[in-house]
Parts: structure tokens; sequence; C-alpha cells
């Protein structure tokens, strides 16, 4: 009850929230939610650490970007389009990273991302170092301008809410429970009869595609699909947002992501800007070391309420 | 809050439009410039913070204020990331009211910030990029490309050189829109006359160890290898075809060269290597005194952007005040209808697709024997008149 | 020019020169890799920081207190294994008996912090580092001209490989720490202090990206990125080779170098991506590695 009270209120505030704050802003955290949401789902809740999970937001992106800027199909066709590129990608690159585990599996994800960097720096389409500029947002079903911010905000804000809640359905299935039971004993799950890998894979390929919309929509978001979209760096940030706001809870990576978007708008261009990986680095010592649960799994802990 | 000063803003204006007051004077009271470049990358000694300082004095130099109205500077790195500096751009109008952006260093960078600025319908005052797409294929009518192009380097470095004889040439280009740009109209200088482009590799960049693309070049058998690249990249990439002795046996030619890099490089290996640029500090007493200037707030002397991001300012901030407001498409057309005239630009004017169109050097790089002083770099061998190093305005482009 | 069969040899062994160059810093790094690996069971995200501050710290010493190339040689090396010993026995051993994931997490973020940090106070451009007066300039050879400094970044760090890969097989010491990875609870019983081993071990194989820092410093210039960009390939490395020998390490490095400076030759579009299709087959192969143990 209580819980459903929460849901209410915090769709009120994003309704509410761009009249008062930079809607391009409250995009931009919007969909890093959802990038980390879908990495919270291979990492929080099948206990697999992606470290290159920006290749399917990039994928998204790219895909997204080169068809509203090559063909004028409709934005929605468009994410489509990216989304579904992206969990191709993902079903190929979760087929080989299943095989390792543990350490190594991050490792291959991280290898495989870099080989999805290279191919986007040195693919002819991508615009190499200046990406693909100039993207147009469109109307959406042809009738509804993007071009406004405000627009374009509770269009980003519904595909979120999609996204969130299939994460949602996902993890509240019974597939997800058999997920948490290979986290938790993963030869017992084997025992039990589960062919783990190919869990392991569906999961991995629903959090990919799942990471390929947020990509596709930043990338309308911002009228540009960028190489910054598939650099380590980003698959190191969606850690980041998912480990700082709790793996493992549903509303752990949006406060992540809200906590590290704010923290880069805040510093980024001015003096500070080089602190940004400074901070980070010592965000992760420090959730590491002594706050592994997350903000949003301490709050759980100090209410002694699950929100799952 | 501030979405809410916007709105009454709006409503404010939709109301003097409608009693028929003609919108002029200056948007939200105050006239804010915005500086992005590259603070901390390879780029950030040919612009960088010394853009910024260069804007500044501009503005402290005008007085301050134009139209009764303060003249605000706000500065931000862009990390020559084109999502950074766009993202940035997008909330500078957005969201914060700047009315023009000076700064402006990697192509892929002014590319990206370009379009945002001309949906918004704000003015990008680009000093350092050289691509020329801002006025061709790219071009705008909020576009405003001052120091010099890549049209301008291969007219002014490549056509000697293969008219003097240097046929074949193969090239070590950085691997975005600047690289490509370059290496595209010099190739085409040099099939025109006469030379052939035996091959190319391009480097992505930032890259630190260009053994690998020297071997290539080595290995292609070219008379001249033309690096089609700029900033660190240039330095590293002349470095190491020393080391593995291309130097010796064919001429390796610094396209772009910034006075910071020719500065770094040991003279033994850099010594009388042409190139062309927008400006050069000890042309001339009245480049000297500003150059004095510039160099005893920004400690060094200053590079080509940094001269013509001061001009350009100053350019600018001259059009407000003889158009009486800051809205675009005014100060715009009093800019290209008024012909700069300072320690920069020499012979000038802002041509109607957004070219300002100056005399260039040529220059060779001294050798140490000659040098009198560390910032005694170059020997100025011949003005090349505006019409000379840019290319023709488009038809397409001719906005009036 | 040389030819044969229609190949350019000057640019072949050009190609191939730079590969195994490349090879070594891959070898230096993945061994270093492989030995915390061993005794630890973690794999340290910031070998390739190590690497960056290797680097750094050679250029700070010359830059600041006047000490050449050939002290920051051995110097350089002891004070980064020196900050890994630190890191290890305040950061690393705290989590030592959670998932390996964490300290994976852990180690990453002292990569950002390390790499921020550089950038912050030098920026990310790159310093200049000079070759050192004695291996200046270059021999010319029937099919290329070798600069003497490359020549020395190969024998250098094969003689470092081959002496590390000596110790641990050949020695008692080597015994000691073979014993320690195999089972840490028996070598504890007869007396052998194994928590000290681990954090030696662990300073040693940080200590060899350190020396690798300072080998790079007058070819690659000092920057910043230079540790994450080369640490992602190593780790594509350490997937190939596997894990389970000191010298499948070195091997696998070196061999990657060279395929690499094949590929800059033949193929020079796929030189970028070529260790990490290797990856894939190895993975679709045999997914334990070349030299991989484990199933």
């Amino acid at each position: 009850m209580k819980i459903n009270k929460l849901y209410v209120f915090l769709l009120a505030l994003a309704l509410v929230a761009p009249t008062v704050v930079y809607p391009v802003f409250l995009m931009k955290v919007l969909c890093f939610a959802l990038f980390a949401c879908a990495f919270n789902l291979l990492l929080g809740f099948v206990g697999l650490l992606s470290f290159g999970h920006a290749a399917f937001l990039g994928t998204g992106g790219y895909v997204t970007g080169y068809l509203m800027l090559q063909t004028g199909i409709s934005p929605e066709l468009g994410i489509l389009a990216g989304t579904a590129c992206a969990a191709v990608l993902g079903g190929i690159y979760g087929k080989l990273a299943v095989k390792r585990e543990g350490i190594y599996f991050a490792m291959v994800t991280l290898a495989l991302a870099q080989l999805a960097f290279f191919f986007y720096l040195q693919a002819p389409w991508t615009g190499g170092e200046d990406g693909l500029q100039g993207v147009p947002r469109g109307k959406l079903l042809g009738m509804i301008d993007l071009s406004d911010n405000m627009t374009m905000y509770y269009f980003v804000l519904a595909i979120f809410l999609f996204g969130f809640w299939m994460v949602h359905r996902t993890v509240h299935s019974p597939f997800g429970q058999i997920l948490k039971a290979i986290r938790e004993n993963e030869p017992r799950a084997v025992s039990l009869g589960y062919n783990v890998n190919d869990y392991k894979w569906a999961a991995f390929v629903i959090s990919a595609a799942l990471a390929g919309l947020a990509g596709s929509t930043k990338t309308l978001v911002f009228q540009l699909a960028s190489l910054t979209d598939v650099h380590w760096h980003m698959s190191g940030e969606v850690v980041l947002m998912t480990l700082l706001g709790g793996m493992g809870t549903i509303f752990g990576p949006l406060v992540g992501a809200g906590v590290v978007v704010t923290i880069q708008n805040y510093m980024s261009g001015g003096e500070l800007g080089n602190y940004i990986h400074i901070i980070m680095g010592v965000i992760f010592i420090v959730c590491v070391l002594a706050f592994r649960s997350g903000i949003v799994g301490e709050f759980q802990k100090l209410v002694k309420k699950n929100f799952n | 809050m501030k979405a809410m000063k916007k709105t009454l803003l709006a409503a404010a204006m939709s109301v003097a439009a409608a009693t028929g007051v003609q919108a002029a004077g200056v948007s939200d009271d105050v006239v804010k410039i915005g500086v992005l470049a590259d603070m901390g990358g390879v780029y950030a000694d040919i612009c960088g913070k010394g853009c910024v300082t260069a804007v500044e004095m501009a503005v402290e130099d005008f007085g301050g204020t134009v139209l009764g109205k303060p003249i605000e500077v706000v500065s931000a790195d862009d990390q020559n990331k084109p999502d950074v500096g766009s993202a940035k751009v997008r909330q500078w109008v957005e969201d914060e009211g700047v009315d023009a952006v000076n700064g402006l260093v990697a192509s892929s960078v002014t590319g990206a910030v370009t379009k945002v600025l001309t949906d918004a319908k704000k003015i990008a005052l680009i000093s350092t990029s050289a691509s020329h797409a801002f006025t061709t294929k790219a071009c705008s009518p909020y576009n405003v490309h001052w120091t010099y192009n890549v049209a301008a380097l291969a007219n002014g470095t490549v056509k000697p050189m293969v008219d003097a004889g240097k046929k074949k040439w193969f090239f070590i280009t950085a691997d975005y829109a600047f690289g490509h740009a370059l290496e595209g109209i010099a190739s085409k200088v040099i099939e025109s006359s006469g030379g052939e482009v035996v091959g190319a590799v391009r480097a992505p960049l930032g890259t630190t160890d260009f053994s690998s693309y020297v071997l290539q070049a080595q290995a292609s058998g070219a008379d001249v290898v033309g690096l089609a690249n700029a900033g660190a990249d240039f330095v590293n990439a002349l470095k190491t075809s020393a080391e593995f002795g291309l130097t010796e046996t064919a001429d390796v030619a610094g396209l772009l060269v910034f006075t910071h890099n020719a500065k770094a490089l040991d003279p033994a290996i850099a010594a009388g290597m042409k190139a062309t640029t927008g400006f050069y500090w000890d042309m001339d007493d009245q480049t000297r005194e500003w150059s004095a200037r510039f160099k005893e707030r920004h400690g060094s002397i200053p590079a080509m952007g940094q001269a013509g991001a001061y001009s350009m300012t100053m350019h600018y901030l001259n059009a407000i005040k003889a158009a009486g407001t800051d809205d675009a498409d005014a100060v715009m057309k009093q800019m290209k209808s008024t012909k700069p005239n300072d320690f920069f630009a020499r012979n000038a004017y802002l041509r109607n697709d957004g070219r300002m169109v100056h005399d260039m050097l040529l220059v060779s790089i001294k050798d140490a024997a000659s040098r009198k002083s560390e910032d005694d770099i170059y020997n100025i061998e011949a003005t090349i008149p505006g019409d000379v190093a840019f290319n023709p305005m488009l038809p397409q482009c001719d906005f009036k | 020019m040389a030819t044969l069969f229609g190949i350019n040899l000057f640019a072949l062994s050009g190609q191939l020169l730079v590969g195994l160059i490349n090879g070594s810093f891959y070898a230096l790094l993945s061994l270093g890799l492989a030995i915390i690996f061993g005794l630890l069971k973690i794999i340290n995200f910031a070998q390739g920081a190590m690497y960056m501050l290797g680097a750094f710290f050679a250029w700070m010493a010359l830059n600041y207190m006047g000490i050449n190339y050939w002290v920051a040689l051995i110097l350089v090396p002891i004070a980064v294994g020196g900050i890994a010993i630190l890191i290890e026995r305040y950061l690393v051993r705290p989590i030592a008996n959670e998932d390996h994931l964490y300290s994976l997490l852990l180690t990453f973020g002292i990569a950002l912090i390390l790499q921020g940090l550089f950038t912050h106070i030098y920026g990310s451009s790159g310093l200049p580092y000079s070759i050192p007066a004695e291996l200046k300039g270059g021999t010319k050879l029937p099919f290329m001209y070798l600069p003497n400094y490359r020549a020395w970044i190969i024998v250098s760090s094969l003689i470092v490989c081959l002496g590390t890969w000596w110790v641990i097989e050949k020695t008692k010491l080597g015994a000691y720490l073979r014993a320690g990875t195999e089972n840490p609870q028996l070598m504890q019983g007869f007396g052998i202090n194994v928590p000290l081993i681990t954090t030696l071990t662990f300073g040693f194989g940080v200590a060899l990206a350190g020396f690798a820092g300072v080998l790079a410093a007058p070819v690659y210039s000092v920057s910043p990125e230079m540790g994450s960009n080369i640490l992602i390939v190593v780790f594509a490395i350490v997937v190939i080779g596997g894990m389970g020998s000191i010298g499948g390490a070195i091997l696998t490095g070196l061999l990657m170098g060279v395929v690499e400076g094949l590929t800059k030759f033949f193929y020079p579009e796929a030189s970028t991506t070529v260790i990490f299709m290797f990856m894939v087959i190895v993975l679709l192969l045999k997914p334990a590695g070349l030299f991989g143990k484990e199933a």
C-alpha cells in the first residue's frame, strides 16, 4: 500500500519536474537511469558484472542516429530499430561472455566492448570522432513534433517508465526467480536441472536491449551519437551508478544515475572538470569498502523495508 | 525559477510585439559570450585558457559594457568531444542566455556546436577550427569563421611545394573532420598542380606512437609526407619521423603548425619547414604591442586562434553597438557590412558565407643560430592575399 | 627497395619490430597480472594506471630531481611497487575474502583516481621524455632502420620477463610462491608467512608495470591515458592466454604484439581490433584460454 503511494508520488514528481528544472538535464538523468536499470538487471539480479555495457548503449544510439539522419523515419521506429540492433549484439556478445565466469566475464565483456568501440571509430557511416551530428528529433507517429524540449521530455519519461516496468516485470517473474537462484548459488541451480548459461544469456539480451533503448533515446535528446557512448568510461560509469544507488534494488540505479549525472553536470566545463574522475574513483572505493548496499540498500536497511 | 522568469519574459516580449514595439536592445539585459575550447587536452595550448584571456581582454578594451548593458564571459572545457561541447552549448543557449559562442577548436566539436547554435539562432564565432565545412557544406547564416581554414593552408603551404617539384605525396592524417578536410583539400591542390597522392594513413586524435604510420609513409616512397594533423599530434608525428630516419629520405611537411608547437620542436628537426599562419606576433609594431599585453596576462605569446578570438570579439561587440541590438540576425548583418581592421585583420572583410577573408602569412621555422629570443620562431617569407588564400564563396552559402 | 614475392620487406620488418615492441609491453603487463592473480586470485584493474605512474615518475624524477633515465629504471619500479604494497595492505586485504568482483571494482576506482589526478595536474596532451643519450640514433640493418632505443625495449623487457619466469619456476622462493598459490593454509602451517608473500607478490607484479612505464616514457609521450588504453588490450591477452602459467602470459603477450604488427602491414584497418577478434576465436574454440588450466 505504502509502496504504491511511493510510486504515485514519484510519478507526480516526474510530471511536474520539467517546469522547475532544465528539461534536457532531466532527460539525461532518465536515459542514464534506464541504462543503469538495464545494467542492474545483470549485476544485481544475476550477479554478472558486465564491463562492456557501453557497447549496447552506443549501438542503440548509432543505429537510431543513422536511421533518423539518412532515412528520415519517425522517431519511434528509429528507437525500435536501435533497440533491436542492441539486442542482437547482446545476443552475440552474451553467447561468448557466458562461457566464462566472474572476473573473466568482466574482462571478456570489456574486451568485446572495445571491439565495438573500434568498429564505431572506423566504420564509414558513424562519422568517427565527429560522431553523428545534427540528428533530427523528428515527429512522433508522424504527428507530434519533438523538437520542443517539453514534448520530448514526456516522450522520454514514457520510454523510461516502459523500461522500468520491463525490469520490474522481469525481476518479479518466475524467470527472475531463477536468475536470483543462479546469483545465490549457481551449482545448486545447475543441480536443479536449469541450463544456467541459457538463463544468463537471456538476461544478458534483455539487459542489452534496454541499454540500447536508453542509448537510442539519448541520441534523440542530444541529437548526437558519439564515441563517448561506446567508450569504456561509459561502462565504468554505469557500474558506478548501480553500485552507488544500490545494486539488486529496483530504485537504486535511478538514484545512482541521478546523483552521478548531477555531479557531472555541476562540475563539467568548470575548473573542477578533471575532478570528476577522481570523485568517481573515490566513490567506487568507498562503496566497495564500506557502503556495499548503496544508497537505496542502506536506506532499506534503515527503514527495514524492501521497495522491490 | 529560471523557467518561470523565462515564461514571464516571453510573455512580456509577446506583449511588446503585439503593441508593435520593435524588439530592440539587449535581451536579458546582458550580453553573454561563451568560450568553448579544449582546456586540458592536445589542443589546450593553441586556444584553451588563452582564448578565454583574449576574449576577456577584448571585453575590457571595449569598456565592459555595450548599449549600457554589461558584457559577461563564461567558459567551458569541451575535452575535444562533440557530445560534451554540444550539450554544454545547448544548456548555455537554452537555459543560461548565452548570445554567442567564441573559441571552438576541434572541428568535430565545432560541427556539432554550430548545428545547435543555428537551431537556436545564436552566433558561432569560430577562432581555431580549421575545417572549411562551416562556410561550405555545413554553412549557416550564424557562422563566423575568423582566423584561417584548411583551404588557406593547402593553397599557402602545399601548392608552392608541388610547384617546386615535390610531386609524390603521402599523408598522415588526424582521423576526424579536420584531418579529413585538410587531406581532401590538399589532395585536390596537389592533383590540380600536377602532383600525385600515393597514399594516406589515418591516425586517431591523440595518438602517441606514430611509428607504424611513419613506417607506412616510409614504404610509400613519397617525396613529401604531409602531416595533416595539429597540436601535440603534429609534434609527436614529426619526432617519430626523425627517430626512424624518415626526415632524411623525404620532406616531412606540417600542414597546420601553431607557434607553440613550432617552439616545442627541436630546431635541428624543424628548421626550414614552411607553414601558413593567420597571425604571427612579431610581424609589426601593432602585432607586437598587442602580443606583449597578451603575454603579460597569459604567460606566453598568442597563438593565431587566440589573436583571432580577440579580433572577432571586438568586431562582434562593435556590431552590437552599431546595430543597437544583440539580436543575432541584426548583428550578423552589421558584422558583414563593416570591414574589420585591427592588428590581426589586415585587408579584411567578412564574406556573406561567414568566412573572414584577410591576409595570411607564409613563414618558415628559424634554425637555432638565427633565433634572438625563445619566442623568435619564424621568418616571414611572404604575405598571401586573402583572395588567393581562401577559396571563393559557394552560391548556396551567400547569406545576405 | 627489398622485396620478396611482391612484399616490401623493409616495411614488413619495420611493422614486425613495432609489433614486438608493443608485445614487450603486453608481456610485462600480463606477466604482472598473472603473478598477482596466481596468489591473490584477483585482477588488478589499476595495472594500467601503475604503468602510467611509472612513466610519470620517470618524468618527474628527471624534471624535478634531475634523476636520469638509468637510475629511474631501477628506482621507479621500486617506488611504484611500494605504493602497490600500501594499496594491498590497506585497501585490497580488508576485502580479500569477499567476492573477487569487489577487488576488481576497487582497483578500477584506484585507476580512475590516479588517471584523474594526473590529468588534472598535467593535462591530457602528454609530456615529452627524451631518449637517453646513450641510446639515441639507430642502426641501418639490411632490411630496415632500427632505432637503438626500440631495440633496447625488446632486449630489456625480455631479460626481465625471463628472469621473473626463472625465479618463479626454478628457485626455492618461486616454489614457496607456487605452493602458496596451491594451498595457502598448508603453507601457513609450515611456518611460512603467507600474507607477507602475498603482499610482496602484489608489489612485485605491480613493479613490473612501473618498469614498463619507464621503458615506455621515451617512445610514447607520458600521458594520463596511456595506461587505460593498453590495459584493455592486455585484458584480452589474458583471456586469450589464460592465467594458468607464467610462461604462457609472456608468450601470449609477445605473440599478440607480433600478430598486431603483421596486421598493420597486411591490413592496417584491422590492427586495432585483431587482438579482440583473436580473443573471440579463442573463446569459441578453447574457452579456458591457450594456456589455461581450469575447465
